[in-house]
């Protein structure tokens, strides 16, 4: 998995509640086998005017001008900033992938869902919540000044604004270890592979009828 | 130590426990399907990794399937793209192995949350996961039971664990008897309304109550089902004969030598009286309504007797803008009653609402009427092979194309048209799966979510009605 330790970051508004992942990449694009190559669909309803279907040449289609991540000066985006809820809905880890795959590294928002959230450390993305008014203050910077940024500092826990007042956000040990360090978990549990195989074995005693 | 359900089943997975209390959960159930599984597939590959427990492992196709044109084979799969990922499965479990494979075709392939339960390859007490955010559907079986990423499976499949923080508890308590033609979807809807698609969010929630004991198998999966459009990643009810009843003679049910033990064990899955949960939420059964959602969430829904509510009803600033956005993708004017809302297409079927018992009550109000004139198609697709055989028997498809609806195979099919059945942009549909998110049932397509007895309703008048004035 890809590493993330600190980021300065193009910020992004997407200024709506509730995004679900069926908005994030609708489930046409995920037909495909691959993990790779959904950045062009990212957002597809919304950010195109011609309805999308795998395999399209994306130079020929349409871009609807008024969808937040068309504005040129949001063009290069590495943060988008969102609501409450983001990720809400499927499961599909498709979502994360297109994010990634589009060139977000991470997302600031009031609250993300919980399958969503997960999905995202999987894949070197980082999901920051921070409060209410902070991210109301983060939406209003980011529409009155063009090229607005920020930093970000996993380590630390912040996010820097241009105008030097530090917002600090919460995250779990064992996620942060995993993300900065950019470790595969299954190389970790298979550490303890002696502790599951125990464990497995006195549940074959206990209640045999769960093994075939 | 008085301890909740959820307390249990956690407690009782544990293998490990980092520093922070992320833990290793133990999985005893992995349901496979073929969307999120061939990446998962593909990175064990990579690493040269197997199963770590093939025996764990139930795979189906179901998301892309067709509902029709199954004699021409795989042939009939006119999506290539959807044909390759159904065949990458095949290929990926005969390359690693499986419990079971009902594959395109298999009269016992369907729906992977209606196969499972219907199998007994659910049982109380176990952890199950699946590349599926409905997978809070087992939970009825007072399982811990929720959705995963692509990764995750990956890491299930490596590992037979799974690496979780636990969650928060909260208790849906529901006491009262529903009022005739009132059912599980429509306790799910209220409660949605009542909490919001976020309420749910870092919880486990456990449904509780006597009307939650009055429901059957059936009733309690669609709710567990819709834990997850509350935004809780699990949904559970405790064991009682209800439970026990169901799973009686099922094929991967506990062989008769272990029947009468296991069954003791689980009459011990039920939260200790006193047992706190970090949240309570209360609903009165007698007083709830049947429901039609309006919006693109499924918060935004209303009892069948309301109407469309106005931005302004709103103070929140984002809420209203949502509103506003919603009533617009929807073309739907404010104040519009619920019943003077025409429809074009209906859905009956999806993980929530394709049993036995759904198509059973949706044919009770069709029987004898017919779908009306402006409807151009009202879809029944049974949650499995084995529901759509037991259908025939009762005679159930004969009532609905008697009444003019088109009776389809099993397969997830228009709650997430990834297959050929989808809505046309504009069009709009009484759906009885889950979600009315923007384009989910096809670009442009307009969903309202309610029960199958108030899909049967709305096909039959055109519009949305109360079901119980078709009642006699």
């Amino acid at each position: 998995m890809r590493k993330f330790t600190q980021l300065d970051g193009l910020v992004a508004p997407l200024d709506r509640a509730n995004v679900d992942t069926d908005a994030i990449i609708p489930k046409q694009f995920l037909k495909s086998i691959k993990r790779s190559g959904f950045g062009p669909n990212l957002f597809d309803e919304w950010r195109y005017l011609d309805h999308g279907e795998p395999g399209m040449d994306h130079a020929k289609r349409t871009p609807n001008p008024n969808f937040v991540l068309n504005q040129p000066r949001y063009e290069g985006a590495a943060i988008l900033l969102t609501r409450d809820n983001f990720g809400c809905g499927s499961s599909r880890e498709h979502a994360p992938w297109a994010l990634e795959d589009f060139g977000l590294r991470a997302l600031i928002g009031v609250s993300f869902a919980d399958i969503f959230f997960n999905n995202c450390f999987k894949n070197g993305l980082l999901p920051i919540r921070l409060s209410k008014p902070e991210v109301d203050e983060l939406f209003a910077q980011t529409l009155q000044q063009p090229g607005y940024r920020l930093r970000i500092d996993l380590k630390a826990q912040t996010v820097t604004r241009p105008d030097g007042k530090v917002l600090r956000f919460e995250v779990e040990a064992f996620r942060k270890h995993c993300l900065l360090d950019g470790l595969d978990e299954i190389g970790l549990t298979l550490r303890h592979a002696d502790k599951i195989r125990e464990f497995e074995a006195r549940r074959r005693f206990e209640q045999p009828w769960l093994f075939a | 130590m008085l301890r909740t359900l959820y307390d249990k089943l956690w407690e009782s997975h544990v293998v490990h426990q980092e520093e922070d209390g992320t833990a290793l959960l133990y999985i005893d159930r992995h349901l496979v399907h073929e969307v999120t599984s061939p990446q998962a597939f593909e990175g064990l590959k990579l690493a040269g990794r197997k199963l770590w427990r093939a025996d764990s492992v139930v795979a189906t196709a179901d998301h892309n399937t067709p509902t029709q044109g199954w004699e021409r084979g795989i042939e009939g799969i006119e999506d290539k793209v959807s044909r390759l990922q159904i065949e990458t499965l095949s290929t990926n479990i005969q390359a690693f192995g499986a419990l079971s494979y009902f594959p395109f075709r298999d009269p016992r392939q369907g729906i992977v949350h209606v196969i499972g339960p219907e199998q007994g390859a659910t049982l109380p007490g176990m952890t199950v996961v699946c590349g599926d955010s409905h997978t809070s559907t087992h939970g009825a079986f007072a399982c811990l039971a929720h959705g995963i990423g692509t990764s995750e499976v990956e890491h299930v499949m490596a590992t037979q664990c799974l690496l979780q923080k636990k969650s928060k508890s909260m208790r849906v308590l529901v006491n009262g008897q529903l009022g005739k033609a009132v059912t599980a979807k429509d306790i799910a809807l209220a409660l949605i309304g009542q909490i919001g698609t976020a309420g749910g969010t870092g919880y486990a929630i456990e449904f509780a109550g006597s009307a939650i004991r009055g429901l059957s198998m059936e009733g309690r999966m669609t709710l567990c089902n819709m834990a997850i459009e509350a935004g809780a990643r699990a949904g559970m009810v405790a064991v009682d004969e209800v439970t026990i009843e169901y799973l009686k003679g099922r094929p991967f049910a506990p062989r008769e030598d272990q029947w009468d033990r296991a069954v003791a064990y689980w009459r011990t899955l039920g939260s200790d009286a006193g047992a706190q949960f970090d949240a309570t939420v209360e609903l009165d059964a007698s007083r709830l309504q049947p429901q039609v959602t309006w919006g693109t969430s499924p918060e935004m829904v209303v009892d069948i007797a309301g109407a469309v509510p106005a931005p302004e009803d709103f103070s929140d600033p984002v809420k209203r803008e949502g509103v506003a956005r919603a009533l617009q993708y929807m073309g739907l004017t404010p104040r519009t009653p619920l019943t003077q809302i025409k429809i074009d297409k209906v859905f009956i079927g999806s993980c929530t609402n394709s049993r036995i018992e759904d198509l059973r009550a949706a044919a009770g109000i069709a029987r004898g009427r017919h779908v009306a004139a402006n409807v151009k198609l009202a879809l029944v697709v049974p949650g499995s092979g084995l529901v759509k055989r037991q259908a025939e028997a009762e005679g159930l498809d004969k009532i609905f194309t008697d009444a003019g609806f088109e009776w389809r195979q099993p397969g997830c099919s228009m709650c997430l048209a990834m297959n050929a059945d989808r809505l046309a942009p504009g069009e709009r549909c009484a759906s009885t799966s889950n979600r009315n998110f923007e384009g989910r049932q096809g670009n442009g397509g307009r969903t309202h979510l309610l029960s199958p007895q108030m899909a049967a309703a709305a096909a039959i008048a055109g519009h949305f009605a109360d079901v119980r004035e078709l009642l006699s």
